[in-house]
């Protein structure tokens, strides 16, 4: 039972990643990388790692995928955006992810019909891990804290207007 | 425990990485390059929630946490040298970028 649910989901997660390397367009690819990794959240859950599976959703799928769209939306400012938008939602473009999500979500209703055996490696909850990473991996932490201040500080750098950094350029 | 082989979880997070990569080195697009590189990080995240399952360690989770901040700052700071490349070159080929000075 949860041996053909973990090979429907890889192959899910294969299939949408070999979706997302051949589309054209970079939203449509877009679609297809947060179906791989709601593909990959699952199989997190059906691993037993339910704190990944959850980070891996919030994170990846939310947070990382908003900024790639934001990212795209700007480079896409002009007078055929709208002429874009059209053919972006053709409705043939929305079957393969829509096809996608839905079998992700047979999977997430039967995983909840089917209680707590579902999963099919150890379990390791979210106290173990909070106690392993406030504990041994401490100085690991403060590591992830001061390299994503580096990348704050980075993306604000790097994200200024043209103008400023010409002439904040010395040479 | 009917557990999955370790062997089976591992090939898919091979999988996973070489068809990253493989976008890596085809598209010619900047955020389609990004988005392979995302599915890189995310496999090699996969491998270690699998080892972690395999033992029962936590391990293997914290690592996948790492990984994760990992990715936050690398996106935060490619997309910002997009938007910048954007700016200056008005294209995302990766191709065109041949004539980049200090």
């Amino acid at each position: 039972m949860a041996l053909t649910l973990f090979y429907l989901t890889s192959a899910v997660a294969v299939f949408a990643t070999v979706m997302m390397i051949t589309r054209l367009n970079a939203v449509h690819g877009l679609l297809y990388l947060i179906l791989s990794l709601l593909a990959v959240g699952v199989l997190f859950f059906l691993l037993g790692a339910h704190f990944a599976a959850v980070l891996e959703v919030i994170i990846y799928a939310g947070a990382i995928m908003v900024l790639f769209v934001f990212v795209i939306m700007m480079l896409n400012q002009g007078q055929k955006t709208i002429e874009q938008e059209r053919i972006w939602l053709q409705p043939g473009i929305w079957v393969g992810p829509s096809l996608l999500a839905a079998i992700l979500f047979v999977e997430m209703l039967i995983i909840v019909s089917y209680g707590e055996s579902a999963e099919i490696g150890q379990v390791v909850n979210a106290k173990q891990v909070g106690i392993a990473l406030y504990g041994p991996y401490l100085l690991a932490v403060e590591l992830a804290s001061m390299l994503l201040l580096a990348g704050l500080v980075g993306a604000y750098h790097l994200g200024r207007p043209l103008k400023a950094t010409k002439t904040g350029r010395r040479s | 425990m009917n557990g999955i082989p370790m062997e089976h979880g591992l090939l898919l997070s091979i999988v996973l990485f070489v068809l990253g990569l493989v976008g890596v080195l085809v598209r010619r697009n900047l955020i389609m390059i990004l988005m392979s590189l995302e599915v890189m990080l995310n496999a090699t995240g996969l491998a270690f929630i699998v080892a972690g399952s395999r033992w029962g360690e936590a391990d293997g989770q914290i690592m996948f946490l790492l990984i994760l901040t990992l990715a936050a700052a690398e996106v935060g700071v490619g997309l910002g040298l997009v938007l910048q490349i954007f700016r200056r070159f008005h294209t995302l080929d990766a191709d065109s970028l041949t004539e980049m000075k200090g």
